[in-house]
């Protein structure tokens, strides 16, 4: 049996990225890290003074370098950065090159080689794999999705 | 005009692959089949829907399933298409006779001139297993409903 069947949303998680002054929001998002509406959203939560649970959702054919800039914000993550990582990213969506996020990796004060390795490597990439995949279960088909207390959130 | 049932036959279809060559109910004898129709090359909805399958399509073979694109757009658009995507997912057209297939099938929309969004999975032994049909053509199937199918086999 596939295990990419219909599950509601896992409940937040000791890893999950929790973004905002709440310990445990109501709020959960799917996003990516290239995905224009992603960064509205961003903008518009902060702005509000929100917390959210921020899960990853990239989907390559789409966003073809949205599961690079998901590993550079988990590998910043490894070296306690990663909300200002992820802030780094949306700040420019026009820049997500590997150059580019050597330069954040640099300006973020990381062990940049560190950070390289890290963005590659497997529990990296499995911790994505890992948000997208509940997701995938919980129905999300396309980025942002919000969820509400568990349930999808319509017109985002 | 409904979706055809699981338990019935699969109909009698011709469609054309991207190369121009028939393809027919023979050509899916002996493997799971999933057909994604989808209203049209290019637009919104049908670019989101094919890229999130395209993400799982590891998996969906892994679960041994083939999954085809079909529409009633002609090969050039469709094959156009793929390329603009980036996905290997193959595409099948419904152009001449236009619907044809998309009628067999029971998800011809007929005021529109295009497919409703509907999923149909068909089993080796050429009998509907599952089939879903949105319940409109702007509203995404979730993959997760396509390995719930795999999984009910």
């Amino acid at each position: 049996m596939s295990d990419l069947g219909s599950a509601p949303l896992p409940p937040l998680a000791p890893d999950d990225h929790v973004l905002g002054p709440a310990a445990r929001p109501p709020l959960v998002v799917y996003a990516d890290y290239e995905c224009p509406y992603c960064a509205v959203l961003h903008a518009r939560l902060v702005a509000q003074g929100a917390s959210w649970v921020f899960r990853h959702f990239p989907v390559r054919s789409k966003h073809p370098r949205a599961w690079a800039a998901a590993a550079a914000a988990e590998a910043a993550g490894l070296q306690g950065r990663f909300l200002a990582m992820h802030e780094a990213l949306y700040g420019d969506q026009g820049r997500l090159e590997d150059p580019h996020l050597w330069e954040r990796a640099e300006r973020l004060v990381l062990d940049v080689a560190r950070f390289d390795a890290d963005r590659r490597s497997e529990p990296v990439l499995a911790r994505i794999r890992r948000d997208f995949e509940s997701g995938i279960r919980a129905g999300v088909v396309t980025t942002p999705t919000l969820f509400e207390n568990g349930l999808k959130r319509p017109g985002m | 005009m409904s979706i055809v049932a699981p338990g019935t036959p699969v109909p009698e279809f011709r469609l054309r692959r991207d190369d121009g060559r028939r393809f027919t109910q023979d050509d899916i004898a002996g493997q799971t089949t999933v057909f994604v129709f989808y209203p049209f090359a290019f637009s919104p909805i049908c670019t989101d829907q094919l890229n999130l399958y395209e993400e799982v399509l590891d998996q969906l073979t892994a679960e041994g399933a083939t999954l085809y694109g079909v529409s009633c757009d002609a090969i050039w658009s469709q094959r156009a298409f793929k390329e603009k995507l980036g996905i290997t997912i193959e595409q099948l057209s419904d152009f001449e006779p236009k619907g044809a297939t998309c009628r067999a099938f029971g998800v011809y929309h007929e005021k529109g001139g295009m497919p409703q969004r509907a999923l149909v999975m068909v089993g080796p032994d050429g009998v509907v297993q599952w089939s879903y049909e949105a319940p409109n053509p702007g509203e995404l199937p979730g993959a997760n409903l396509i390995f719930d199918a795999l999984a009910a086999r």
